[in-house]
């Protein structure tokens, strides 16, 4: 059995001779993982799975998924994968059901089996009691369950999930990744998901890459990328008008400490157990702590950290502007 | 691995079922089906009733006097005094010349019959194109990545959308062709039901031949704005420039050229021959070869320009 399940060489997607959307990424997804990208609005993320879904043709670079060449093959990569694409499109004037059966035939699942297994999958993603009922009345995170429900119809070996909890609401966002993680233990499937939000590869990947202008720019398990971040960062004020940088120094865990004249940022690990300690020995030499923000590493900081500059404010073409607004005004339906 | 032989997508399934799903979609919005089944209503309804030729000439419209006094001197100069003319006569002679001006130009003896048919050339030229559009849509939703990412046949797709406009076509033509005798659609004595499946043949080849190149048109659109304008563009020249409102023998040379190699002429023709004329066998054989070699053409064209694009 192939453990290298998803290998990208180069892979490239150029629009109109001059967007490099994807740049040369190489990289390689082991089996039974689930591994994510993770990049700001029009980072090529999509466009990564469009070209490993053999929805895109890449212009350069090759790709194997399941051993399978994404261009040459495409029809057998088609049959192991399994795709919920970053817009909702299950109709929504058909029923749940019906929309399921669709994705049956698109795949040329008998009749029975098909049946068999939509009924198996409402089960899993609780939507059982709703599946004759029009996708309409669907709340944002309905849909994104009867996408995930559609997209392990053929039970693919392999799931890609664009964005799955793009606009749905926190509480919605974590009842979501549980269900993607019980529909990975259930089929025993590869997931290659991307995402925009930091806390949703920390709760679900086992590895990220960080994606930015169409280039990984750093690889590795969320873990050992925010551990490179040097840990949390706790800001602080104090009352008086001294330079106390070298006791802060001298706490434990305590990294690095830049004081800008006014407040103190402090790269320590387990920041909720440091912070005290900061305070502790500030006070024993007679400081007073008058502000204290205790912040984990974000999105903005790996990004810092990888790119040297802060997180930047991609200006979207209307295109997708107007495919996220609709996916958006979907997932806050109802 | 079994998984892997039991899925074998088919051509057959995936077309049947993306053109269930269109079909569904639009049976459940009934105010596009309300709107595309009111629009020729209307049409019908103001023009078709209101253009009413037969009653420029019907003798309900003039008021003639039972005698008109002509001055003699008008018909002969030297002809002294009055010479009265019969009215009553009169009338019905220009009642005979409107029913045969009607017959000889239009081919019918009223109007109405005559528009309601070019109604239909009108609703099958409407829903051919839109659902060739359509795919713009798919796109935009999505829908069409996803199908694409799938291991369904391409031709399946394209295949769906042109099923798909033959089915609206005939469905909504038959609906318009019941109001229309509901609302006095006069039939020929000739026309049976058989003839209908002759109709259907011609709508068919229309909508093969204009979903299949909008299709192609609009595939590669990701806005709705540029193909609709290029409906909205063509389909007036392509009813006025035809035989749905007036018969060709009536415009200027120049037209008649361009009328005659306008499909929609040939589709009109050929409906009107097969319910409100008596069918003229010739006639109908070249409205079918004109059609078919259209539908062949442009069916052609547009499938390879959209199947060339899916597989890129
Ligand atoms: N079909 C296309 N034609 C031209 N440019 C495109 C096309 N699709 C994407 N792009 C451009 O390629 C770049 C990468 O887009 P992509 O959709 O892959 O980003 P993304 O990481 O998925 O971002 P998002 O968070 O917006 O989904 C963007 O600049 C986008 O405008
Ligand atoms: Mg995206």
């Amino acid at each position: 059995m192939v453990d290298e399940v998803i290998r990208a060489d180069g892979l490239t997607k150029v629009f109109n001779k001059s967007l490099v959307a994807v740049d040369h990424i190489s990289f390689s997804v082991k089996r039974g993982e689930i591994f994510g990208f993770l990049g700001p609005n029009g980072a090529g993320k999509t466009t990564t799975i469009k070209m490993l879904t053999t929805v895109l043709r890449p212009t350069e670079g090759r790709a194997f998924v399941m051993g399978y060449d994404i261009v040459k093959q495409a029809s057998s990569v088609r049959k192991v994968i399994g795709v919920v694409p970053q817009e909702y499109t299950a109709d929504e004037d058909l029923t749940g059901y019906e929309n399921i059966m669709l994705c049956a035939a698109l795949y040329g699942i008998p009749r029975d089996v098909a049946r068999k297994r939509a009924l198996e999958l409402f089960d899993l993603v609780e939507l059982t009691r709703f599946k004759d009922k029009r996708v309409e009345t669907y709340s944002g995170g309905m849909r994104r369950r009867l996408e995930l429900a559609c997209g392990l119809i053929n039970r693919p070996k392999i799931f890609f999930l664009d964005e799955p909890t793009l606009g749905l609401d926190v509480q919605t966002r974590v009842a979501i990744w549980d269900y993607i993680r019980r529909l990975k233990d259930e089929y025993d499937i590869t997931i290659f998901m991307t995402t925009h939000y930091m806390e949703e590869a920390d709760a679900l990947c086992d590895r990220i890459a960080i994606i930015d202008y169409g280039k990984i720019v750093a690889l590795d398990s969320p873990s050992n990328l925010k551990n490179t971040l040097g840990g949390d960062i706790i800001t602080l004020a104090i009352k008086e008008n001294i330079d106390v940088t070298e006791i802060i120094r001298s706490v434990e865990n305590v990294k690095d400490v830049k004081y800008d004249g006014r407040v103190y940022r402090i790269k320590a690990e387990s920041g909720e157990i440091t912070a005290p300690l900061i305070i502790e020995a500030l006070r024993r030499k007679g400081y007073t702590v008058t502000k204290l923000f205790l912040s984990k590493p974000t999105l903005d900081e790996v990004y810092l950290e990888y790119t040297g500059r802060s997180m930047r404010d991609t200006e979207e073409s209307m295109e997708s502007f107007i495919r996220h607004r609709i996916t958006m005004r979907r997932a806050r339906a109802r | 691995m079994s998984t892997l032989e039991e899925s074998s997508p088919s051509l057959v399934r995936g077309l049947l079922a993306l053109t269930a799903r269109e079909l569904k979609k639009w049976l459940k919005d009934p105010v596009m089906l309300v709107m595309f089944i009111l629009q020729p209503l209307i049409w019908m309804g103001f023009l078709g009733k209101s253009i009413n030729i037969n009653a420029l000439f019907s003798q309900h419209n003039i008021s003639v006097p039972d005698l008109i006094p002509i001055p003699g001197s008008y018909l002969v100069p030297p002809l002294q005094g009055i010479v009265y003319v019969n009215g009553t006569l009169l009338q019905q002679f220009f009642s005979n010349v409107g029913s045969e001006v009607m017959r000889s130009t239009f081919g019918v003896a009223d109007y109405f019959s005559y528009m309601a048919i070019g109604m239909i050339s009108m609703i099958i030229v409407m829903t051919s194109t839109f659902s060739g559009v359509s795919i713009v849509w798919d796109r935009r939703l999505g829908f069409l990545d996803k199908v694409l990412s799938t291991p369904v046949p391409r031709t399946a797709i394209i295949f769906s959308k042109i099923l798909n406009a033959i089915l609206r076509a005939m469905f909504q033509s038959t609906v318009i062709l019941m109001l229309a005798y509901i609302l006095g659609l006069q039939l020929s004595p000739s026309f049976t039901l058989i003839n209908i499946l002759g109709v259907y043949a011609a709508i068919s080849l229309v909508s093969i031949g204009l979903s299949s190149i909008f299709l192609a048109f609009s595939i590669r659109s990701t806005r709705m704005e540029r193909p609709m304008q290029f409906i909205s563009l063509i389909t007036m020249p392509l009813m006025f420039a035809s035989n749905t409102f007036f018969p060709i023998n009536l415009m200027p040379g120049w037209l008649q050229i361009v009328v005659r190699a306008n499909p929609l002429t040939y589709l009109t023709d050929a409906i009107r021959q097969l319910t409100i004329m008596q069918p003229n066998p010739l006639a109908l054989a070249v409205d079918f070869i004109y059609l078919t070699a259209f539908a062949a053409i442009l069916a052609t064209v547009g499938i390879i320009l959209s199947w060339k694009y899916l597989t890129e």
